[in-house]
């Protein structure tokens, strides 16, 4: 059963339209990450399902009950926000307790649940501090004991890692999944950062201008991306989009990018795409789906092709290697020593079996 | 060495300045508490006298026996009723508009623009209106008067103050739980906790040192003390003693406010100054 159901809903402020009339139905126990640029709407959204925003249009109902007109703290949820929201004239325990006193939880309970909700998040020594006392990794945990020391029934974070810097951040992002396993709540993360999405979502929900864009499985949205938006916003680096018309010739399909560059697709995928032969497409292809030629696999699909690198950015166990496709620049994900400067000459196996192929005017991905 | 040794120097020289600056400036408060002290003799004998030759407490006897203290219980009363009630009302106002946008990103400065009309400008208007409904001469009428005047100011710094609070940390206790008074209670008023104290001895200082509104509105029931001061100004003579009793017994309260509160007043003034 949907824990969380929104149908049509819509959100202006004053006249700018931010959420464009989105369906969503989130499972109980799902972890589920809003995604996408800023302005996109993925907060506005995630404040009107805690009812900090009203819906313009709309429903939203969360346990089967609608809730557009009930009041944040008779919704049921628990809120985790970007600059912890701690009160400072509070210690760590009375913060934590905070909720549970609002809600008039009796006191012997108030003292067993704040301690086991420490503990879960390793802060039980900090309980008589006060907030200035502690490290930006430590207020972001008291601000998630916060939420966790509540029964809720959703568990909403917005962007709660963002003020945190990139080594904790990795930290925290495991100590919420691990979070989310041992409560089994269900839980909606929204960050502008796709590698938090990739990495802690069961799904991923994609947004753009205030509309869902894609949502589905980390692995799915990043294997089969349904527009260019979607290719190009998941994986870093990004996919590489290069300008090519569909050619057939002898019932095979062929990527023209210019007089000298033809990559050839595998037969397996030519019997969807024949539809689209004779037309522009954009070429996608993920930096990890070229290698030096003889380093991979040789099998169907594979296409070699000669070109000159222009620039080396070695990251250790790997080297990324930009060269030119036509006019376009791309980058390449290679093994640390397969190139050993710039202006060298060498051959890349590009995998079309995993390229995608983009209607120009659509922004759509060519299905097959 | 060196140095060490002219740091010694700047440092005196400072303590120097400093403390003939202080001394400038307590002067004619040391002198007003010693004239209320002095016998007549010695208030008017020249060369002055820095110090009385014995403490007479006969100008406070005086005025306590003829009925003249309650004068600054009167101020008290209105000063500190009014305070209470522009502070309440004010504060929740000054909340509605920085957090509601209520009345437009413009109530504010019409409302802070409020505070500048000159008193003069509209008290013999009151006057007649008051006589109009019978609140000349009462309590009522100068807390009213003196709530109607602060509310403005008050607004003004705590919507200032107001602002200051992220607003995540109210969103956070409406989603913990909280309704609307609650997130007042348990946490905009401790956020600031300073600015409120602050305005309210801003608030409580100008009802307190308010002449002109007293001068036209009272009588005889309700004078307080800033009107009763001018009664000791004859056209013979100037009765000192009781002039510079009257202005201790109006000047204590506001130092032993201003001692308690001195900790909120200075935080209070350096924050939320900053939104406008």
């Amino acid at each position: 059963m949907a824990d969380l159901r929104i149908t049509d809903l819509h959100k202006y402020y004053d006249k700018t339209h931010v959420v464009k009339g989105i369906d969503l139905e989130i499972p109980a126990g799902e972890f589920t990450v809003l995604v996408g640029q800023s302005g996109c709407g993925k907060s506005t959204l995630l404040r009107t399902i805690a009812g900090l925003e009203d819906a313009n249009q709309g429903s939203i109902e969360i346990g089967g009950q609608r809730v557009n007109d009930l009041p944040p703290r008779d919704r049921d949820i628990a809120m985790v926000f970007q600059n912890y929201a701690l009160y400072p004239y509070m210690t760590v325990f009375e913060n934590i307790a905070f909720g549970l006193r609002a809600r008039r939880t009796p006191k012997a309970e108030i003292e067993p649940k704040v301690h086991r909700a420490a503990r879960m998040l390793a802060i039980d020594h900090l309980l008589e501090r006060f907030p200035r006392q502690l490290s930006g990794g430590q207020l972001q945990r008291v601000a998630i004991g916060r939420a966790v020391v509540r029964n809720a029934r959703l568990y909403l974070f917005d962007e709660p890692l963002s003020n945190l810097d990139a080594q904790l951040r990795d930290e925290m992002r495991g100590e919420i999944k691990r979070l989310h396993q041992e409560l089994g709540k269900t839980m909606i993360y929204v960050t502008h950062d796709q590698i938090e999405a990739m990495t802690m979502a069961d799904r991923i929900v994609l947004m753009r201008e205030g509309r869902i864009e894609q949502q589905g499985a980390p692995l799915d949205l990043y294997e089969r991306p349904a527009t260019r938006y979607v290719a190009g916003f998941l994986g870093s680096p990004a996919m590489n989009f290069v300008p090519a018309t569909l050619t057939a010739a002898r019932g095979a399909l062929t990527v023209r990018i210019n007089e000298t560059t033809e990559l050839a697709l595998p037969p397996a995928r030519t019997a969807a795409m024949a539809g689209h032969a004779g037309k522009p497409v954009v070429l996608g292809v993920r930096p990890e789906h070229m290698s030096r030629s003889g380093t991979g696999e040789s099998r169907a699909g594979i296409v070699r092709h000669a070109v000159t690198v222009d620039l080396l950015q070695p990251t250790g166990a790997r080297t990324y290697a930009t060269f030119r496709l036509g006019d376009a620049p791309v980058v390449a994900e290679l093994q640390a020593h397969d190139v050993s400067r710039p202006g060298e000459r060498i051959e890349i196996a590009f995998d079309m079996n995993r390229v995608v192929l983009i209607d120009p005017d659509s922004g759509l991905v060519v299905p097959g | 060495m060196n140095t060490t040794r002219r740091h010694r120097v700047k440092l005196a020289l400072r303590l120097a300045a400093a403390s003939v600056l202080t001394l400038f400036f307590v002067f004619p408060i040391y002198w007003l508490f010693m004239i209320s002290f002095k016998t007549a003799d010695e208030i008017y004998s020249y060369p002055p006298k820095w110090w009385p030759g014995q403490l007479q407490f006969n100008s406070y006897a005086v005025l306590f026996k003829d009925g003249d203290a309650t004068t600054v219980w009167n101020s008290f009363v209105v000063a500190g009723v009014s305070t209470v009630i522009a502070m309440f009302l004010g504060t929740l106002c000054a909340y509605s508009i920085a957090r509601f946008r209520t009345g437009g990103d413009h109530l504010a400065n019409w409302i802070i623009s409020q505070r500048m009309v000159p008193p003069i400008a509209v008290v013999f208007p009151i006057f007649l209106l008051y006589v109009w409904f019978k609140l000349v001469d009462t309590y009522v009428g100068l807390i009213i008067l003196y709530t109607a005047f602060n509310l403005p100011y008050v607004i003004w710094m705590m919507r200032g103050y107001i602002l200051d609070i992220p607003k995540a940390l109210e969103e956070s206790a409406l989603v913990d739980g909280c309704t609307r008074w609650q997130v007042l209670w348990k946490v905009v008023f401790p956020m600031c906790r300073a600015g409120l104290f602050a305005t309210a001895i801003f608030t409580f200082v100008f009802a307190w040192n308010d002449f002109i509104f007293a001068l036209v509105l009272t009588r005889t029931e309700v004078t307080t003390y800033t009107v009763q001061v001018t009664h000791y100004f004859g056209g013979q003579s100037n009765f000192w003693a009781k002039i510079s009793a009257m202005s201790v017994l109006g000047t204590v309260p506001i130092f032993i406010i201003v001692g308690f509160m001195q900790r909120y007043l200075v935080r209070g003034m350096s924050l939320g100054a900053v939104k406008g």
